[in-house]
């Protein structure tokens, strides 16, 4: 259960969007284009990526705070999502989200929660309805290390067991929750075990390494598709920024200058592929092809984000109600 | 979607729908009112009963956080058709934790409906357009209000609409607008002052969220005297969102102060003795309406 030879350029693709993207937005958001906190994934690409590959189109997924990287790896169009962070009428979430909420449907994202661990249920319950509906739909759910001492991440796991519902719950570990790392905060460091709690397998994966993720993902996938239940996979990354780009923490470092170092230089998940597709024979001319095709969408993603007019304020009410209640009591301003 | 709901819900519920839509939950009320959520966006149209009201600040988190904002926070692109079901067993020394009547408490998160059916005819005319809906729906029950017998209509297309109240009784003196279980007191009030020529008009607003104001408006131009009742605590209740719009938008109608009668500031009590008067009383309720005499 390898990544094929086109998947493996795709792989190489969403990665770098990834990573265009939020370097692209960081010059935005320093230029005052970006309004609020703005989480970047740079680090983190491959645990993405690996995962979201693994999946069909019509799957499902839900994330977190740390959101752009989620819809881009599940094959999202960029500019709906540039022009979300930048709070544009033409946003994805017509600019009621922002940067921690880059849920995009249309690729079948339910929800990207700023609530640690508050789209676990939510994964849960989306592969809950798979099961009862009878259809072969899976779940992937993204959390991160911190969200493991949440207890809807204990509730849903014993939940998905239970019922064996097809979810797969993937855990990004940048090992640090904003300042607090694992081993300040886990009374067992090792997150994988604690899916022996729950009756499934517990998987930990090189989540530098988007082929060992996409393997554990697609063995988890074939698993939740065949009905046996659901699979939690450790991917363990580094985030290479601070936990919002800018953040300033005050007092002694939590992690070591040295540390975010030597994970930018030896442990870069696209520079490290980049090697391997070029060990394994690929030529240096496809791949500066898709470096040329990605920096292009980043360009146009920001030109269309730019151009998308801000909402108008008469639309605040707007996507309040699916079914508004016609009384004139019903009027949000006023109840 | 609750506990114990195949044993409680009656053996019929599960003969009757089957084993794939009757689902015993497992005590983890925060992340299986998740699940229903999460369930409710990818196609089912799920009913989370939450069996005790009090249990719902646990799967606060989930109706607040999630189920009211997801559909505003996407920008439209997420539905969420859920019921969540909160009964509230404000009486019969349940003592404060299992007492609870918690509506306010949503009442103040944009994104969610609340009803508070009161008649065998209304629970299911509203029950009904809360499934239907397309929103998250909260249904407050009032357990003492389940002994009430009543005609249904069998049509099963027959709708109560969400943010409609309901004129109880017609009457000219004194507006009362009683909510939930207050309704079975104020009747019995209601019908005592009617002996001495007493007209008092009763209204059930029956959703809590949005309040159909209008008809209180109405009501209140008539008889320019206003007394609201309800079991919750006092601060920041319905009646004090009530009071608040009639005085900002029908101040003139008012010949007298709003009076407003609820539980007060202090948690339910466990002994009979303490809980015997906690709530308004047909007693209390009659003080309240000759007060504005």
């Amino acid at each position: 259960m390898q990544l094929s030879g086109d998947q493996k350029l795709e792989a190489y693709r969403r990665m770098l969007r990834i990573r265009r993207f939020e370097e692209e937005g960081m010059r935005q958001f320093k230029a005052g284009k970006i309004p609020g906190p703005f989480h970047v994934s740079m680090g983190q690409e491959a645990a993405i990526v690996g995962s979201c590959l693994a999946l069909r189109a019509d799957d499902a997924m839900t994330g977190t705070h740390r959101s752009h990287g989620h819809p881009i790896g599940k094959g999202a169009h960029l500019d709906a999502l540039m022009a979300e962070v930048m709070g544009k009428e033409g946003g994805i979430c017509k600019g009621r989200g922002g940067s921690m909420h880059l849920a995009d449907r249309s690729v079948g994202i339910i929800s990207e929660s700023a609530i640690v661990g508050g789209g676990i249920p939510l994964a849960t319950g989306c592969a809950f309805s798979a099961r009862v509906r009878g259809i072969d739909q899976v779940t992937l759910c993204f959390f991160g290390d911190g969200a493991v001492n949440q207890g809807t991440f204990h509730e849903s796991l014993n939940m998905a067991s239970l019922w064996k519902l097809p979810v797969i719950y993937l855990c990004e570990n940048n090992g640090y929750a904003i300042t607090t790392s694992v081993a300040r905060s886990h009374g067992q460091p090792d997150i994988a075990l604690r899916a022996a709690g729950y009756g499934m397998p517990g998987v930990t994966v090189d989540g530098q390494d988007v082929g060992a993720v996409y393997e554990a993902t697609a063995r988890a996938v074939t698993r939740a598709r065949a009905g046996e239940g659901p699979t939690l996979i450790v991917a363990n990354t580094y985030r290479f920024d601070e936990h919002s780009f800018g953040l300033v923490i005050p007092g002694e470092p939590y992690r070591s200058i040295e540390e975010v170092d030597t994970y930018k230089r030896d442990r870069d998940p696209i520079e490290l592929y980049r090697t391997v597709l070029l060990e394994e024979g690929i030529n240096e001319g496809s791949l500066a092809e898709i470096e040329e095709e990605v920096t292009e969408a980043v360009k146009q993603a920001v030109k269309f984000a730019l151009a998308s007019p801000l909402p108008r304020p008469e639309t605040l009410p707007d996507y309040l109600f699916n079914s508004p209640v016609a009384a004139a009591a019903a009027n949000p301003e006023r109840n | 979607m609750g506990e114990d709901i195949s044993v409680y819900g009656g053996d019929k519920l599960v003969e009757r729908f089957g084993k794939h839509r009757i689902w015993d939950m497992p005590i983890s009320e925060g992340s299986f009112t998740g699940v229903g959520i999460g369930a409710a966006i990818n196609g089912l149209r799920p009913i989370v009963d939450l069996e005790f009201a009090s249990f719902a600040y646990l799967a606060s988190d989930q109706i607040i956080n999630q189920a009211s904002k997801l559909q505003y926070m996407t920008g439209g692109q997420i539905d969420i058709p859920i019921v969540i079901r909160c009964c509230m067993f404000s009486t019969g020394s349940m003592a404060a934790q299992h007492a609870d009547r918690p509506y306010p408490f949503f009442m103040n998160v944009p994104g969610l409906k609340i009803i508070s059916p009161t008649s065998p005819a209304d629970i299911k005319g509203l029950m009904k357009s809360a499934i239907r809906d397309g929103d998250p729906v909260l249904v407050f029950e009032e357990k003492r209000l389940w002994p009430l017998k009543g005609n249904v209509p069998t049509d099963p297309d027959l709708l109560v609409p969400i943010g409609k109240a309901d004129v109880k009784r017609v009457g000219s003196d004194v507006t009362l607008i009683a909510i939930a279980g207050a309704i079975r007191p104020a009747l019995d009030a209601v019908e005592a002052l009617a002996t001495e020529g007493i007209s008092v008009e009763v209204i059930d607003p029956r959703t809590l969220k949005p309040l159909d104001h209008e008809t209180f408006k109405t009501s209140v131009a008539k008889t320019g005297r206003l007394v609201i009742v309800e079991n919750a605590h006092r601060v920041c209740n319905v009646g004090s969102e009530i009071a608040a719009e009639m005085a900002e938008e029908a101040f003139d109608l008012l010949k007298r102060p709003i009076l407003r009668l609820s539980a007060p500031d202090i948690h339910v009590p466990f002994s009979p003795a303490l809980e015997k008067n906690f709530y308004p009383t047909k007693d209390s309720i009659i003080a309240a309406v000759r007060r504005l005499l």
